[in-house]
């Protein structure tokens, strides 16, 4: 079976983020830049699929500037075969990147896709239903477990998803799409001689024109804010002085 | 302007976030004075659509009552909405998993772009949503003919229920081979939702097991408080998922946010900054919890909870 994995270059989680100062984005010059954390569980799943036996090929994809080719090579030195870099330096919405990643499918014929449920810098949590829809599969969204075999038909994956009152399991058809929440794995560190060997991997370079696709959207963004500071306020000294002032001054109890 | 919401639901039950999501579509059509219309899809959800029926604002209440929409899967619920939206020129969902869930897929099959999570309806094509885990807010305007539009349901007061709208059934069931639904764990609580709890207390890694997490219990019932968590107490295993609230759980804004144990990451942060008011008990002077809080107790949280029960 072959595994399609789309992952992002974002800003590293722990960077606090700074505003342009004529608002028109996200400050990104000289910030620490990683993959997104949910794409690095959607790569962990597939090599332990590959490692299951289930899988047989990782292919791993990205669309984004030339520097998202350092997080292919992660993905590669965590177990990827070989990796697609769809190169664009313009700013691409989900649909875009869906149609691209649409445009990969058709080519590869994956039978299964995996994405991260979503971004940590756009925070859309859009991308793998976009996908799905566009290649007519079902989405297993927000997955915590990922089964093949074990009861489960041939020619179906089970995905346990995290919903709001807790978990819900759906049968789809293979293929179809996957996207992985924070629980589904926890992902491995990359080790050394992993790294120097993934430098060795196939990478090969498309671009939108290439695949047919445009980049354009809808969307204009017009205005990047901060959001309104919130200070902090008093330490109290007791327990009787913090009921006090949620009585008295804050009336919330 | 027309808008279409897709109603949230469970066991018989109108999600409280669907008020909310009416208030965003009365903005929207505010200038235009177009209508609002709800969208009930599942199963013997006759007693949701009367729910729905008293929202303030609601023009009518469009019920689709058929098996293959039993469990709210993403398929038939998209392909369900792609028969329906060529009527409206906005479709509304709350930011709930269904929402999530569904609504880009409807997008994608419409070729227009989803704008997830909007904070404010600045105009009717207009938006302020949240970007990098709410530490920047984006006004996007959207060009496409349809907006499709995942509404963050405690930004926007709750619409009125004294209204009588409309109920009309709505024939259009389609096929879906995709995907099935096989089962089901939900989680039992007597307490209120934690998205529209009026007080919620969370624990943190902090809290250093499951069973300590019985310490929030006799609070949470003397205030009428929801029981929360971090992403740290939920990775612990201390407590299930869904009580998880984050970036990459729920987004809560109580008007009183009691943090226990929490350091107060910017993960987590994310998902209640924009309570009314914070407290933040913690053992460590310096955790940066501190720093959004309105009142911080510095303590063993191991005393103080116990003390604080007594007191109230």
């Amino acid at each position: 079976m072959k595994v399609l994995v789309a992952v992002k270059r974002v800003i590293d989680y722990n960077v606090k983020i700074r505003v342009k100062p004529d608002h028109s984005d996200v400050d990104l010059t000289n910030v620490k830049m990683a993959m997104n954390p949910f794409c690095e569980i959607a790569v962990e799943e597939a090599v332990r699929l590959k490692e299951k036996g289930v899988a047989t090929e990782i292919v791993a994809v990205t669309v984004g500037p030339k520097a998202a080719q350092e997080q292919l090579r992660t993905a590669l030195a965590l177990g990827a075969d070989r990796a697609i870099h769809i190169e664009t330096d313009e700013r691409v919405e989900s649909l875009a990147v869906a149609k691209l990643l649409k445009a990969v499918v058709d080519e590869e014929q994956p039978d299964l896709v995996i994405l991260g449920k979503q971004a940590i810098d756009t925070d859309n949590n859009q991308t793998g239903q976009m996908l799905a829809a566009l290649s007519g599969m079902g989405q297993g969204t927000f997955a915590s477990e990922v089964a093949f075999g074990d009861g489960v038909e041939d020619g179906y994956v089970r995905v346990t998803r995290e919903i709001d009152g807790g978990l819900q399991s759906v049968a789809l058809k293979l293929p179809a799409v996957v996207t992985t929440d924070l629980r589904l794995n926890e992902p491995r560190y990359a080790k050394l001689p992993d790294i120097m060997k993934a430098k060795k991997k196939p990478l090969d370079s498309r671009t939108p024109e290439a695949l047919g696709v445009a980049v354009s959207s809808g969307l204009e963004l017009l205005k990047v804010e901060t959001p309104a500071e919130r200070k902090g306020g008093v330490k109290v000294g007791s327990v009787d002085e913090l009921i006090d002032k949620l009585k008295n001054e804050a009336k919330v109890l | 302007m027309s808008v279409l919401i897709l109603a949230d639901h469970h066991d018989g039950q109108l999600a409280g976030t669907t008020a909310h999501v009416v208030a965003a579509a009365q903005q929207i059509v505010k200038d235009s004075g177009g209508d609002i219309d709800l969208l009930v899809a599942g199963q013997e959800v006759q007693s949701v659509a009367e729910q729905a029926a008293k929202l303030d604002g609601v023009n009518r209440v469009r019920i689709v009552d058929h098996t293959v929409y039993a469990h709210q899967l993403a398929e038939p619920l998209a392909d369900l909405l792609v028969r329906l939206a060529d009527d409206y020129s906005h479709v509304l969902a709350s930011s709930s998993t269904t929402g999530k869930n569904v609504l880009p897929r409807l997008a994608a099959l419409k070729d227009v772009a989803a704008i997830s999570d909007i904070l404010d309806v600045v105009s009717a094509d207009t938006f302020k949503r949240p970007i990098y885990a709410g530490n920047a807010i984006a006004t996007v305007q959207s060009a496409d003919p349809l907006k499709v539009l995942t509404v963050r349901s405690t930004a926007f007061d709750a619409a009125g229920e004294t209204g009588s709208a409309a109920i009309e059934a709505v024939d259009a069931t389609v096929d879906n081979s995709l995907s099935s639904f096989v089962d089901e764990r939900l989680e039992q609580s007597e307490r209120p939702e934690l998205s529209a709890a009026r007080v919620v207390i969370s624990g943190g890694r902090g809290m250093g097991n499951g069973e300590n997490f019985k310490l929030l219990d006799g609070i949470a019932d003397k205030l009428g408080a929801a029981i929360g968590a971090s992403r740290a107490a939920v990775d612990a295993g201390f407590v299930p998922n869904d009580m998880q609230v984050g970036q990459t759980g729920k987004i809560v804004a109580p008007e009183l946010y009691i943090a226990v144990g929490i350091s107060g990451a910017i993960q987590h942060l994310a998902g209640m900054k924009d309570s009314k008011v914070i407290v933040a008990i913690n053992k460590d002077e310096e955790a940066p919890i501190f720093q959004i809080a309105d009142y911080g107790l510095v303590g063993d949280l191991f005393q103080i909870l116990p003390e604080l029960e007594r007191s109230l």
